[in-house]
Parts: structure tokens; sequence; C-alpha cells
């Protein structure tokens, strides 16, 4: 990746599908610019060595932790369909998921 | 109505205030609404004023200090950065997408301060999704730096810099993802502390970078921060990153003598790019530090120039995942002019997010993508122990780091906004932090030109008192905390 990252077109309509975000041609032209460049400046990564290094997802030790299966008292259905855009009674409506 | 001088106001001074019956929490209350409302035209800071809350809330604090069972923060009126839920009030995270979302349940936060009876005065502006370094990005409101309105307050915690800075609430609390808190609270003059990852409930922050996110406070001075920190940190079990551990005593290990206290100066935050104004104000305060008795020495973190790299790797690939919530059918924005299921999602987000949040989400989409994984992502995360390790191992020698909080000062609006690599820039001295997961604070250290400068210490995991003791030390030794700008 030594070389500067020159991300194409379809690149960047095939990541604004698999993020679900609808993009122009102008929009697509102007991301394609920006990641380039922002890729460019993390290639800087590429001079450290981690052969052997494990790699650190959170910053603590952290252990699973279990609990006893117990009931608790948690959101209503009313409650947790409050900011529901679409609802029809205790569902939430979409669009047709087959056609 | 009694008036109090609202400008110079601590919590500390607050509560003397309220204890001895000088004034009450309602009057307190009503001086600072009296007070948004002046104000809030030329600076921005909330996104939601919550009067009728802020109250209620009153009349409870002050029939609890009647009752004479109030804690530190009983009716001490305060701000939430608008990414932390407080339930029945809306949490827009100053997005399109959340601009009508009410939750239904509290922060952990929210609840310990409702628990106490502080006073919610509102919600603060920040960049859309806390993701930005100047606020700019809100797509609700355009926050102003109470020191010159023509210049931005920092983020992405500007609102709740901004309303400490220009006294339009008491305290507030922010997120810090790679420097949320520290940097506009160096550009607006007050106090920004992020604590140990872990040590606060992220229960109720809404997720944007959950390995970095953590909530901290921003004050008008050290001792107020030690005090919200008290309140808020602790062992949440609905956090399954919530660190379980003793809560030391901040507030009483403050003092003022540094006799051989070891504070450690990393030259790598000395670079090419940190403003003269900014490193002679830094180099002062490292001399009076020196002369409250410190031993001071240079040390190194050579992998220090990667954690700007390695942060938006990482940062970008967990927002992609965090963001992926927003579809439009559960809840927050929703475009419903669609043909189908997919065009619905696909014209929610473009709609309903920033150009921002966009690129991140998308960056970080392609850094978690097959093929690209390993040269990416994993590879940001070796390099993140390295620089653990690094801080890890300078820690056995010192008590804290002390270094600049931002290379500048607070610069104009539209200065930066259309190149995003120049905007990262300004958390490069912040981001070491997140990444390691240690404390920093900023505090008030200087103005150039009329505008502040902050000095930044960082310490080891868990090292709270350590970061409070230096950063008290040097406060109580200088007046820039008692700098005020004029509103």
């Amino acid at each position: 990746m030594s070389e500067l990252t020159d991300l194409s077109i379809e690149e960047i309509r095939q990541i604004s599908v698999l993020t679900r975000i609808a993009m122009t041609e102008d929009e697509l032209d102007v991301m394609r610019t920006q990641m380039s460049n922002i890729l460019d400046s993390v290639a800087i990564l590429n001079e450290v060595d981690t052969e052997g290094v494990e790699p650190t997802g959170h910053s603590v030790n952290i252990k699973s932790v279990m609990r006893e299966d117990k009931r608790q008292d948690s959101l209503t259905q009313d409650e947790t369909l409050l900011n529901a855009p679409q609802r029809d009674g205790s569902f939430i409506r979409i669009k047709a998921v087959l056609e | 109505m009694k008036s109090v001088n609202l400008e110079t106001i601590t919590i500390a001074e607050a509560r003397r205030l309220l204890d001895n019956k000088e004034v009450s929490a309602l009057e307190l209350t009503k001086n600072y609404l009296e007070r948004i409302k002046t104000f809030e035209k030329n600076i921005d800071a909330y996104v939601t004023v919550t009067e009728d809350r802020a109250l209620e809330d009153a009349n409870l604090a002050d029939k609890r200090i009647g009752e004479g069972t109030q804690t530190n923060l009983t009716g001490i009126p305060m701000q939430l950065k608008d990414n932390i839920c407080y339930s029945g009030i809306p949490t827009t995270c100053s997005s399109k997408m959340l601009e009508n979302f009410v939750p239904p349940y509290d922060a952990s936060i929210s609840t310990y301060l409702k628990n106490e009876n502080s006073v919610l005065l509102g919600k603060g502006n920040l960049d859309e999704f806390a993701m930005g370094s100047s606020t700019e990005n809100s797509a609700l409101k355009l926050t102003k730096n109470p020191w010159d309105t023509s210049r931005v307050p920092g983020g992405s915690s500007g609102g709740p810099a901004a309303a400490v800075a220009a006294s339009e609430c008491v305290f507030s609390l922010g997120s810090d993802t790679g420097g949320s808190i520290r940097q506009p609270a160096s550009l607006c003059g007050v106090v920004g502390m992020k604590p140990t990852y872990g040590l606060v409930s992220r229960f109720g922050l809404v997720a944007f970078a959950s390995s970095l996110d953590q909530i901290g406070p921003l004050t008008k001075s050290v001792e107020d921060s030690a005090l919200v920190l008290q309140s808020i940190a602790g062992y949440d079990s609905r956090d399954s990153t919530s660190l379980d551990v003793k809560i030391p005593d901040y507030v009483s290990n403050l003092t003022t003598d540094l006799k051989g206290f070891r504070i450690g100066i990393p030259k790598e935050y000395f670079i090419e790019g940190i403003s003269s104004g900014v490193e002679k104000s830094i180099l002062d305060a490292i001399e009076v530090l020196k002369g409250l008795g410190a031993d001071v020495k240079e040390v190194s973190l050579p992998h220090t120039k990667y954690a700007l790299a390695v942060y938006y790797i990482i940062a970008p690939s967990e927002a992609s995942a965090n963001l992926a919530r927003y579809d439009g059918v559960k809840y927050g924005f929703s475009e419903k002019n669609a043909e189908t299921m997919w065009a619905g999602f696909e014209n929610t987000r473009s709609n309903g997010l920033g150009p921002e949040v966009k690129r991140r989400i998308m960056l970080g989409a392609y850094a978690l993508s097959a093929g690209y994984y390993d040269a990416y992502y994993l590879k940001a995360q070796k390099v993140r122990t390295l620089i653990r390790q690094e801080f890890e191992d300078v820690f056995k020698n010192v008590d804290v780091l002390a270094m600049p909080t931002s290379p500048t000062t607070a610069f104009k609006i539209g200065d930066k906004i259309d190149d995003p690599l120049q905007m990262y820039l300004n958390d490069i001295f912040t981001i070491p932090a997140n990444i390691a997961g240690i404390p920093g604070i900023s505090i008030p250290a200087g103005l150039v030109d009329g505008l502040p400068v902050g000095l930044q210490f960082m310490a080891g995991t868990l090292q709270e008192t350590n970061l409070f003791k230096a950063a008290y030390a040097y406060e109580q030794a200088t007046d820039w905390h008692n700098q005020t700008p004029s509103v």
C-alpha cells in the first residue's frame, strides 16, 4: 500500500450499497476522493512492525459476566413502540419484504 | 428572585449557598433559565431547553434540601450532551435521524443525576452523532465560541463546552471518543475530563465507537470535575464493559503540593503544526509545575504518531456497525416515499444522515470488508496494543503526563469544514488517551490573542486521583480558570 490509494467509483458504489446509503454520482465522486485521501493518511501504519503483536479490541480486560436467569421489569410494549415511524396496533408496519 | 453571580459560580459554591439557604434551587434555576434566554441568541449551545423539567427538578431539590437529605449535586443546574438519553426528553444526537426521538428510558448517569435531584436545564449541541471537532457537523444548530462568536467551540461536545464557558449551566456532561470533551473544553477555556474507559457507564449513551466512547464532566473548576465524577463513576451491570472497581474519594485527595510528584513531558506532543502561542503557554505551564515542586522530566512515546491513523480505522469501523441500526423502521427519521423496503432503508439513511457520518460509516464498512480487514482493522488493533503498552511503560516512571490539549486555539467557523483530514488533526493530542483507555483532563492554561489554551494531563489506567492532583495544583497556582468571556 505504499502507492497512493485510488478507490474506483465502482468500489464506492459497492460500499454505498452495503451500507444502504443512496448516493448520487456526484456524491460518489466526492466520497471517492475523500476516502482515498483518508486511506492514504492511514497507510503510515504499514511502517509499524506488528509481527507477533496481539490485537486490542477493548482497552480494559473484560470478563464475561453471568447472572441468574430471573424475571426483570423492562419497558412495556407501548413504550418500546413509542418512536416507531409507522405503527399498526402492537406492530411496526414496513414495506413488503417479499415482492 | 435573588440574583447570583452566575459567571463565576461553581458546584462547590452553589452547594454552600444552597445548604446555607442563601439561595434556593428554584431561584438559582430561574437565574440560569433567564441567562439562557439572553445568551442563546448568540451562542446556540442548547438543542433543547427543558424549562418545565428544570423548574420541577428545582422544587424537588428544595424540598430535599429542606429535609436535609441533599447530596453533592442536589439542586445544581446542569446540561447533558444530546447523545445521553433522558426519559421523556428528546435525544437528537444533533442529527436529522433522531430529531424527533424521545427515549422511553434513562441513561444510567441520567438516573444517577435524578437520584441526586440535579436540575436538568436542557440538552447540549454536538457534532452529529459526536463525529467532529468543531460542532459544525450538527444538523440542528451552529454553536459559537463564547470567547469569539466568529469561531467554533470545538467538538464534538461544543454545546456543553460553550454552555459552561458562557455560564448557561453550572456543569455539563459530554462524551469523549477521540477528544470530544477535552478539545472543546480547551477551545472554550473550561475544565473537561475523560475518565478511564469503563469507569462511567455507557448505558444510554448513543453509541458511536463503543471501545472508545466514555462519558465525562465539563466544569468550571477541577474540584467540580472531581465532584461530578464522584457521582457518576461506578459499576453498572447494564454496560458490559463497566469496571467493577472501588471508587476513591476524588475530592478529598485534591492537594496543591506537588513535591516529588513525577510529571513526564512527551516530546512527541511538541511537534510541527502546534501554534507558537499554544506551545509557549504549555511551556510556561510546565515551569509553574516545576515551581510547585514537581519532578518534571522529558519522556518519549514514539508510537504517538500512529494514534490518529489507528483512530481513523477503529472509530469508523465501530461506527459503521453501531449506526447500522438507523433504518427508519423502529425509531427515528423514516423516508416513507419509497417503492420498496430496500429503497426505504437507502433513502432514510441518505436523507437522515449528514456528510461526515456517511463518510465514517462508509470508511468503516470498507475497512471491515473482506480482503481489507487484515490490512486495516486488524493492523490498527495491533498498533493499538503497542500504543497501550507504551503508555503502561511510561507510567512506571511518571505519575502523569503533561502536554497541550489541542495544537491550536479556536479556529474560524467554516475554516476546516471542507477538509476532513485537516479537521481530524485537531484531535492529534487527545486521541492517544482513547486508544489506550486512560484518563485525561484539559484545564485552562492561558490566553493567546484572547482565546483560551488548554493544558492536558493524562494518567495511567484508573489513576484519576493523580490526574486531579496535577490539575488542581496547577489551577490553584494560576488565575486562568477565573477568566471568563464577555458574552
